[in-house]
């Protein structure tokens, strides 16, 4: 436990330090929300539809784009070959970076998304919902986007790259945790089984993409 | 099945076969064609447009089995370090994604008339648009890197990972309220179609099947003369 504790510290440490980690991320989603009732007109009633379903994409783009940074610095530097190596599985490695990159990226985001349903004339009801949505939904996002960090790592210009492979892979997360939100708000009974979907997809991520990530990484290295 | 994994082997054997899987390919479709265009009598409620259903569903099932093929493929290549292997899968990727490319359009193209529009977000046509992105998301990582071991494997994992689509295809008309059609050739009651109907569909997949199977052999015998290129170059680059 203690080596995983460590690597938790100082992961979180280096998000801290490396200025901006999770202001940036913050801001993309900020600047992209914006962008959108600019683009769709100032009609309330309309963006207070689209709300929910805009807040999660953009939630989904922010968590990706800032994903190559889980594996990236450590690959370049030559860390991840000696965490290759060590005694803890490589698996719980990445489980372990995936949880800091989750409290420092996708756990800010899936607070900011209800502020950010200010702009969006989010519906008052659909406040709390889209908070709970989004907090079981994101540790999912985090750890599939390391899978697409160990499999796009030292690829040149990997971001599009990472989207490509992984986006496909978010859509369930998506259309779950926008149903969980329409569905507590038009009180339709499905609020609580969207949401047992959206655990269970976290869940089998935690168990699933550290083991996928694990190999991608080993065949870079081989 | 050991056998067969000598490329040398599988070059000769394929080479054998290919000139009778293409006939094959010739006479099934002109068969299939004739018994779903001119023998199958019309739909009572959709008249003659039904007839778009014995090139449809064909070209769905054959996706979803080219991706069934791919990683399975894949994970044959990854555990047992077969090249051949990898190289079947790598192949099978582009013809895959063409059949699903046909199966959206001609379901696109058979939803306009039926449903009146063009293209619903419902469970099945989305999670049928997720495996063309899978498909393209498989190519694109065979291209981005450079050396062929290892971006079998990774390949390899983008396939397996991606495998989790299909039975949500397969079941989604169950599991969710779809404007598509329900199973009804693969249930667990035996197929609900008539056999004026289901004959034909039989026989175009069967079409379709061999034609997958040609053009299969052929991606993997340029694969594999490619592979044999790529190592002759080098050798003379370094040698």
């Amino acid at each position: 436990m203690k080596p995983l504790r460590a690597l938790l510290a100082r992961e979180l440490a280096i998000a801290w330090r490396q200025g901006g980690g999770i202001g940036r991320a913050v801001g993309y989603y900020l600047v992209v929300v914006v962008l959108l009732p600019l683009g769709i007109g100032p009609d309330q009633a309309l963006l207070a539809q689209l709300a929910p379903g805009a807040l999660w994409a953009v939630l989904l783009l922010a968590v990706l784009l800032s994903a190559d940074r889980i594996l990236q610095a450590d690959h370049e530097q030559g860390a991840l070959e000696l965490m290759l190596l060590s005694p803890v599985p490589l698996e719980l490695t990445i489980l372990c970076k995936a949880l800091a990159h989750w409290l420092t990226t996708g756990l800010p985001l899936a607070l900011a998304a209800p502020l950010l349903g200010f702009l969006l004339n989010l519906q008052p009801d659909a406040f709390g919902p889209l908070v709970v949505s989004t907090v079981i939904g994101t540790p999912a996002l985090s750890l599939l986007g390391a899978l697409g960090a160990a499999l796009t790592l030292g690829v040149r210009r990997g971001g599009l790259l990472i989207s490509v492979l992984i986006l496909p892979l978010y859509v369930p997360v998506l259309v779950f945790g926008t149903g969980a939100t329409a569905a507590a708000v038009s009180g339709s009974g499905a609020f609580v089984p969207s949401l047992l979907i959206l655990l269970a997809l976290t869940l089998a991520a935690i168990l699933l993409a550290p083991v996928a990530a694990a190999a991608a990484v080993r065949a870079h290295y081989r | 099945m050991q056998r067969y994994a000598n490329p040398t082997r599988f070059m000769a054997l394929s080479g054998a076969a290919l000139p009778w899987l293409a006939v094959a390919t010739v006479v099934l479709f002109a068969v299939g064609l004739y018994l779903a265009l001119v023998v199958s009598p019309p739909d009572y409620q959709q008249g003659e447009t039904v007839r778009i259903m014995f090139v449809h569903v064909p070209a769905a099932w054959l996706a979803l089995f080219a991706y069934l093929l791919m990683a399975i493929a894949s994970a044959v290549g990854l555990v047992f370090r077969r090249p051949l292997a990898d190289v079947a899968a790598k192949s099978a990727a582009p013809i895959g994604a063409c059949f699903t490319f046909l199966a959206l359009v001609t379901g696109s193209l058979w939803g306009k008339p039926m449903w009146g529009a063009w293209w619903v977000w419902d469970a099945r046509l989305t999670s049928v648009l997720i495996l063309f992105l899978l498909y393209l998301g498989y190519m694109a990582i065979w291209q981005a890197l450079e050396e062929p071991q290892r971006a079998a494997r990774l390949a390899a994992i983008v396939a397996i990972v991606g495998v989790v689509n299909l039975p949500i295809i397969k079941f989604s008309v169950d599991w969710w309220n779809s404007l598509h059609q329900p199973a009804s050739v693969l249930r667990l009651d035996g197929p609900s179609i008539h056999h004026t109907m289901l004959v034909p569909l039989l026989v175009m997949a069967a079409a379709y099947m061999v034609l997958f199977v040609t053009l299969h052999l052929l991606a993997m015998r340029s694969e594999v003369l490619r592979r044999r290129v790529r190592s002759t170059v080098l050798v003379q680059a370094t040698g």
